[in-house]
This record gives structure tokens, C-alpha cells and sequence, in this order.
């Protein structure tokens, strides 16, 4: 477990800025109760300042998650949203789309959104801006990029593609095995 | 008993198990095969034979048993013989009927001597013999010769037995035998063989009770033998008949009416140790011997000792519920035999799927509405807990709703709770789950605390972090590290714990509905290792906790075993080691008190602040939940002057001993 590099921080918040913009700051400044973000096997784990102190008591070899896991670095050096971190892009998610629930289903099996499913969407979302997907009830369900703008969408067939799929909460079942080692 | 012999058969397959016909079916039986006169009569003959058979075994093992029968014989003879003239009246009535419908009068050789084989058990004891001999021939040639040989070797027999009564028993007893005396009898008990075959199905389906208890266990033990002996002597019965004082024996059995043989004798034992035992059998002997325990005074056989009927008792139980001999008896010893025998029931039953409302996202008035509206037809578990909920059925797969997914709630066994709920953490302290995989506990902890403070999952296990570490992410826990140290190293690696929860592994004797491999792959070894682990990690765990917390310094001990060596035993022995922690109460509303002693071994007498679950008594796993605290120097001290000094020599000397065993 280390701090992040200049870079790998660079890196990381380049890609959460793409889904919470601004927001960012949130998650670094809270005097109330300092959060931090540690690398710990090619993994981002974000946490309180507190747990991470209680953390570095266990062995390297030993630890095997800690706080939030965000994501991981790839073998290139490129960082991976993990969909562990869709609470935390969900509080602070400057675009929404919210399908509907004979959507919900198709989407959490690992399917795109469809114009179709969309029950409502953030108004002026560009196109290719990470958007994080919610249930009509607001429950998070994952996380993409738009294909179209807000817009163009309107305008799209019902079967035309709204949201590229990044990350969905079927992960926990599907992905289990490679998700979290 | 052969282990290896037993066929791993449950409950369910005791339906594909051929049974015995019923009275009417067994009639409708006869009025089918009435116009293939000669078959039936070969029929009937091989059931009476097949019984006899079977009785023979039981008798020549019995030996010494037999005068007693004749006593009793006594007493109740004379009213069970009225019965007999009634029953045989009606039989012979009836089998005149038959005669009027089939017959067809052409062939009279063959029609006389199938109404012998079907009026034969209708004659009365008291009209014996003028025609017997020709009456009582059989259809086939062979027989001929034998009941000659039958005939002497019965009346044989008959004076060898009556020989003995007499010299003990007044005249009364010789009346008897004067009516007793002839091979009449030996149709007699072929025709009370039939009755009692009908009687012994209703008895079966009937599940009957005590009151089925005289004649329902004489029809079990003659069905058992018969049973035994239609494994051999299917092809050549007809050659083994004619056994010395076998049939006299029948009829002292089925007038008996108090001293009742549940129990196989050994060479039964020995024939049924070559072949698969019967699981029919074993589940009627079952119940018998349970009668028998209910009031072994008056019920029991004289001479047979209790413990050779509990025996008997955990042998079937092993053998119907497919256990281990060792394990049922492991089990059997925590109840009383009705107890048991409930336990073992329970077992067999699946618990209710429950799942827990995690807190930390949603609400339980709103998830179980959320789940309603999916087709889930749920309701709150109990009382007790407010954040669990039952399931009854549901439309859609509970694994993978979206509320699943989005970790609403968690699939957890009503029993896990329990220790969480014993432990209950508070806001802001540092807990220790020191064998926590698949993480149902754990985020439950986490949930209590509100995500705050800071809550160490631990398990030995790599490959089951994965999915503790699933579900911390999926319930959005935030304040866990997550670690796969053996958990013995704790307090080494991080001490200082507020509170320290410790679910160890166990044997799983709790769970055996959940997993039923437990039943035969658990050893007397296991229960050897298992708890000398469980006493490592306990006191691993008292040692991790900060006795100075303010709050906290609380370990609660749980396992999802009942067995008290996994469970008092460890407990008891913790208190012993470490002098520095004390039982408390659990908090707990409902559960058993833990056992304060158990056959010879006293615990600490605090031992009855744990808590014992049983799945017969709430439905839930079998579970033990203890809970300590651990102690600050200066409440140490008062607690050693208030103590006899002897009895902390007497402590340290048995520490010494226990850890010479360990």
C-alpha cells in the first residue's frame, strides 16, 4: 500500500473528473473526515485517513482490499474504473441518465442503453462524457459514456444506441472472480 | 452394523421402498389370484412360510427369552383367544363365499387342496385335528414329506417348551396347553400373520402413536423378519419349514402384549450386517424405541438394559438419516430421545431463505416493498431483529434482483445475526471479524457502525476473500480492511480491538440442513482438531481486545455447531486460561441456556449466560453464542479476592493437566 505517484494521480482523477467533473474536490477536501487515495497491487483504493492508519499495520502480501476500491491500472498504464466505485461517482455525478424498468434488466446483463429504455436523461450531457446510469427509483445500476448528446438523442430510434455500458452492477455476479484479485 | 453396507438413502426414498400390502389389498390380492387356485394356495403358503421363517432366526436367537413368553402367555392368552375364534369365523365365512363364487367344481383334487390352503387358517384352535391330515396338504408334492416332518418336530418342540412352563406354572397353564397342542396352531398363526401384516401397514402410514404401540411393533418385528428372510429364502422357502417350536413362538408374540422384542437380537444383527439395512425398518424401530424410553419401566423387555435400546436407537437414526453412527451419537447425547429424534428431523427440512436489509442503503418498509413489487412474498423474520426478512416464494431469482445487485439487501442465515447482534458495536470503534468469508457478518457489523470506526475482516481463506470483498463493495461498506492472515497471528499483527468477533470454523453440525455432507464425512478426529483450533483462536481473540476500551472490550464467540465440545468446552476453557475475562450476557431475547455440565464435566457455572439455538426449536441453524468481556486490571483483582483460593489451585492444577493433553 503507497500513496500514488504524481502521474498515476494525474491519471486517476482525469478519468473520475470525466464522470463527476469538478465535484473532484468533494473528495479530497473533507476536514470533517480526511479522506485519502493508496495503490495497493495495481488497485486504487480510495478510504478514510483513519482506516488507512489502521491499514498499514497488515503486510503487503496480506491486504487484500481496504475502503472503496475505484479501479485499477491497466498493464499500460491507463487507469480502469471499477463499477465498486459507482456510489461514489453516483453522489457526485454531474450527468444522469435514468432507464426505465424493462430497461433495467437488459442493462444490468452487460447490455448498452438503448433510446428505448431511457426514462429520462440530464439535459445538455455532450456526446462521449461519462454518465452514470440510474434505476427510475434512483438506485445506481453502473456507469458509461454517452453515444449522443442529450439533443441528438431526442431524436434517435428507439433502438438506437444512448449509453455505451462501462461498468454495471451485474459485475458482482459475473465478474466476481477477476473483479476484486 | 457395516457401515460401508449402508446405502446413502434419505427419508424421501423410503416411498420407492416396496411396502407391505394392506389388509384390502392384500384381499383384492386373493379374490384376483382366486380362479389360479393352485398359485394362490402356493402363495399363501410362502407368506405363512417367510414369517415363520423369520420367526425361526428371531427364536433361535431368543432362546433364553422364551419362557418368558410363555408367561406371559398366561395372562393374556385367554382374552386374545376370543379374538381369535371371532377372526377365524369371519375368515372362514368369508372363504366359504369365495368357494361359492370360483367354483368350478371340475377339478376336485386341486379345489380341495387350495380350500385347505385358504380355510386352513380359519380353523379354530378349539376343534383340533380330526382331519388335519389330510386337510392341512399342501399343493405341492414336495411339502408332503415335510409336514410330516414339520408335524413331529412340532409337537416336539411343543413338549420341550410346555415342558419347562409346567414345571413353573399351575393349571391354568396346562388348559392352555391342551388347546395349545396341535399343529392347528401352526395355521392359526398363518392366518394372525395375514391380519397382522394388514395391521401393520395402517400402523405404518398412520405414523401411529403410543396406542399402536403393542401391536404395531409385533407386526414391525415380524415385518422386519419376514423382510430379512425375503431376501434369502424367496427361492426355497417351501424346504425350510418344520422348525422346532417355531410357530408356538408366533403365537406367544402376538398374544403378548406388554413385553414386546423391539430390539434384533444378535444374530440378527449379524444377518443384517451382510445385507443394505432397511430404512423402513429402521424408521418404525425408531419410534418404538422412543415408546419404549417414554416409560422404559413398564414398557421395556426385562433383561434389556436402557443403553442397549439408546443404542439400537442412534444405530437406526445413523442408519435412517444416513449419519455416521459416531456423529448421531454425538448428537443424540445433547437431547432427550424425543428431542433427538426432533432435531434430526429438523435437519432434514431446509430453513427459510431470509436476507438481511442493509441499513447503510435502504430501509426495510421500502426494500420489502421494492421486493413485493417484483412478485417476492416476504415477511419480517420476528421480534427480534429489525432488519431481517423471511422469504416464503419468489417469482424472480432473489440472487440477482437489482436491488440485490445494488446491495440493498444480503442473503443471510437468521443465525448470523445473532453474534452481530450479541456483539453490537458501537459508532466509531475498531472491530476484529476474525474469520469473516462470505461477509454476511461483517457488512452487518460495518451497517451497525454506520460505517464508521473501523472494522478488520479477516479470513485465512484467499479464495473466499473474494467474496467477502464482493459483498464489503457491494454493501458499500467504506470502513473495512480486508486481510487473509491465519487468525492466531492476531494480536500480533493488530491488537487493541474495542471488540472482537470470532465465528470459528466448526464442524457444521449446526447446518446440517443447509449441507448434508457433514453428516458422514465428520470423524471422532474432527472433534478432536476442530475444537484444540477453536480454543487457539479464542484466546487469540481475547488477547486482541483492549481490556481499557471505553466503550467496548467485548469478544463474542460463535459457531454454527451444537456440539458442547466446540462450544462449552472452549469456552470453559477460555475462562480458565484467561483469568482476565468474564461471561456476560448476551443480549440475546430468545435462545437456550448453555449447558453448565454435561455428562461429567462441569463447566464454569457462568456458562448458562450463553446461548444455545436449535433448528427443531426456532427454525433457525444450530448455533452457540457466547459473549465476554474482558476485564481492566483493577476489576481483575476484585474479582481474584473474591474467589476461594483453593479452588484457583485446584484451577491451575487442571490448567497444567489441559495442557498436557493439548
Amino acid at each position: 500500500m503507497r500513496p500514488l505517484t504524481e502521474d498515476e494521480t494525474k491519471t486517476v482523477f482525469e478519468k473520475l473528473a470525466n464522470y463527476i467533473g469538478r465535484n473532484i474536490t468533494h473528495l479530497i477536501d473533507r476536514p470533517d473526515d480526511p479522506h485519502v487515495f493508496r495503490l495497493q497491487k495495481d488497485r486504487v483504493y480510495y478510504m478514510s485517513e483513519k482506516v488507512m492508519r489502521f491499514a498499514t499495520s497488515v503486510g503487503r502480501p496480506e491486504l487484500m482490499s481496504l475502503g472503496v476500491c475505484l479501479g485499477k491500472f491497466t498493464k499500460t498504464g491507463k487507469f480502469r474504473l471499477h463499477v465498486t466505485a459507482v456510489d461514489i461517482l453516483a453522489q457526485y455525478a454531474r450527468f444522469k441518465v435514468w432507464i426505465k424498468p424493462n430497461g433495467e434488466m437488459s442493462y444490468l446483463y452487460g447490455n448498452n442503453v438503448l433510446k428505448a429504455h431511457v426514462g429520462k436523461m440530464s439535459d445538455d450531457i455532450p456526446e462521449h462524457t461519462g454518465v452514470v446510469v440510474f434505476a427510475m427509483n434512483d438506485i445506481p445500476l453502473g456507469f458509461g459514456v454517452t453515444a449522443k448528446s442529450t439533443t441528438e438523442a431526442r431524436r434517435l430510434d428507439p433502438t438506437g444506441i444512448v449509453v455505451f455500458r462501462q461498468g454495471d452492477i451485474g459485475e458482482y455476479l459475473r465478474e466476481e472472480d477477476t473483479l476484486f484479485t | 452394523m457395516v457401515r460401508e453396507a449402508r446405502p446413502k438413502v434419505g427419508r424421501k426414498a423410503r416411498t420407492k421402498q416396496g411396502l407391505v400390502p394392506t389388509l384390502t389389498e392384500f384381499q383384492a390380492g386373493m379374490l384376483e389370484h382366486k380362479p389360479y387356485r393352485g398359485s394362490h394356495g402356493a402363495g399363501a403358503k410362502r407368506n405363512g412360510t417367510n414369517d415363520r421363517n423369520g420367526e425361526r432366526k428371531r427364536k433361535r436367537a431368543d432362546g433364553d427369552r422364551e419362557s418368558k413368553y410363555l408367561n406371559s402367555k398366561k395372562t393374556a392368552g385367554k382374552a386374545e383367544k376370543v379374538d381369535f375364534v371371532e377372526r377365524s369365523s369371519v375368515k372362514k365365512a368369508k372363504a366359504a363365499g369365495d368357494d361359492d363364487f370360483y367354483d368350478f367344481g371340475d377339478d376336485d383334487e386341486q379345489n380341495g387342496a387350495a380350500s385347505d390352503s385358504d380355510s386352513s387358517p380359519v380353523d379354530d384352535v378349539y376343534d383340533s385335528g380330526e382331519d388335519e391330515d389330510e386337510e392341512g396338504k399342501p399343493i405341492f408334492s414336495d411339502d408332503e414329506g415335510d409336514t410330516d416332518l414339520l408335524e413331529s418336530a412340532n409337537m416336539q418342540g411343543l413338549k420341550k417348551a410346555f415342558k419347562t412352563v409346567g414345571e413353573k406354572d399351575d393349571d391354568k397353564e396346562e388348559d392352555e396347553e391342551e388347546v395349545d397342542d396341535d399343529e392347528e396352531e401352526e395355521e392359526e398363526v398363518d392366518d394372525d400373520e395375514e391380519e397382522e401384516d394388514g395391521e401393520e401397514d395402517e400402523f405404518e402410514f398412520e405414523d401411529n402413536d403410543s396406542d399402536g404401540l403393542v401391536e404395531g411393533s409385533d407386526g414391525a418385528s415380524d415385518l422386519n423378519d419376514s423382510d430379512v428372510a425375503d431376501e434369502f429364502d424367496l427361492e426355497d422357502d417351501d424346504d425350510e419349514e418344520g422348525e422346532p417350536g417355531s410357530d408356538e413362538e408366533d403365537v406367544e408374540i402376538n398374544v403378548d402384549s406388554k413385553t414386546t422384542s423391539i430390539l434384533p437380537s444378535g444374530q440378527e444383527l449379524e444377518a443384517s450386517s451382510s445385507i443394505a439395512p432397511d430404512i423402513h425398518l429402521s424408521r418404525t424401530r425408531i419410534q418404538e424405541i422412543l415408546n419404549v424410553l417414554d416409560d422404559f419401566k413398564k414398557l421395556a423387555e426385562a433383561g434389556r438394559s436402557r443403553s442397549e435400546y439408546v443404542t439400537q436407537l442412534i444405530a437406526d437414526i445413523a442408519n435412517y438419516y444416513g449419519y455416521t453412527e459416531f456423529l448421531a451419537g454425538k448428537l443424540f447425547e445433547l437431547f432427550s430421545p424425543r428431542e433427538a429424534l426432533e432435531f434430526f428431523e429438523a435437519n432434514e427440512v431446509p430453513r427459510p431463505i431470509t436476507i438481511r436489509t442493509n441499513t447503510l442503503k435502504t430501509r426495510r418498509r421500502n426494500l420489502a416493498q421494492a421486493l413485493v413489487n417484483r412478485g417476492v412474498n416476504l415477511k419480517p423474520i420476528g421480534n427480534w431483529t429489525k432488519v431481517g426478512l423471511q422469504i416464503f416464494d419468489s417469482q424472480v431469482p432473489i440472487g440477482a434482483t437489482p436491488e440485490y445487485l445494488a446491495g440493498h439487501y444480503i442473503i443471510q442465515a437468521a443465525s448470523s445475526f445473532l453474534p452481530c447482534i450479541a456483539l453490537a458495536p458501537q459508532e466509531g470503534e475498531r472491530v476484529l471479524d476474525m474469520a469473516a468469508a462470505p461477509g454476511g457478518k461483517t457488512t452487518y457489523l460495518s451497517a451497525l457502525m454506520k460505517n464508521t470506526g473501523c472494522v478488520f475482516a479477516n479470513d485465512a481463506n484467499k479464495a473466499r476473500t473474494k467474496s467477502l470483498i464482493a459483498n464489503i463493495h457491494r454493501l458499500g461498506c467504506t470502513n473495512t480492511v480486508v486481510c487473509h492472515y491465519d487468525a492466531q497471528e492476531f494480536p500480533r499483527v493488530i491488537g487493541g480491538f474495542d471488540r472482537v468477533l470470532l465465528d470459528a470454523p466448526c464442524s457444521g453440525t449446526g447446518v446440517i440442513a443447509k449441507d448434508a455432507s457433514v453428516k458422514t464425512s465428520r470423524n471422532e478426529k474432527d472433534f478432536i482438531d476442530l475444537p484444540f483450533l477453536q480454543k487457539k483462536l479464542l484466546l487469540a481473540a481475547i488477547d486482541s481486545v483492549d481490556a481499557n476500551s471505553k466503550t467496548g472490550g467485548y469478544i463474542v464467540y460463535s459457531t454454527c455447531s451444537v456440539t458442547v465440545d466446540e462450544n462449552e468446552a472452549v469456552v470453559d476453557y477460555a475462562l480458565r486460561k484467561r483469568p482476565d475475562v468474564k461471561l456476560v450476557d448476551t443480549g440475546l431475547v430468545f435462545g437456550v441456556p448453555g449447558f453448565t455440565s454435561f455428562r461429567g464435566k462441569e463447566f464454569n457455572q457462568k456458562l448458562n449466560l450463553t446461548r444455545r439455538y436449535y433448528p427443531h426449536t426456532y427454525n433457525v441453524d444450530g448455533f452457540f453464542v457466547a459473549k465476554f468481556k474482558k476485564m481492566k486490571k483493577k476489576e481483575v483483582k476484585k474479582e481474584e479476592t473474591g474467589e476461594d483460593k483453593k479452588k484457583q489451585k485446584k484451577k491451575e492444577t487442571e490448567d497444567e493437566e489441559e495442557e498436557l493433553t493439548l
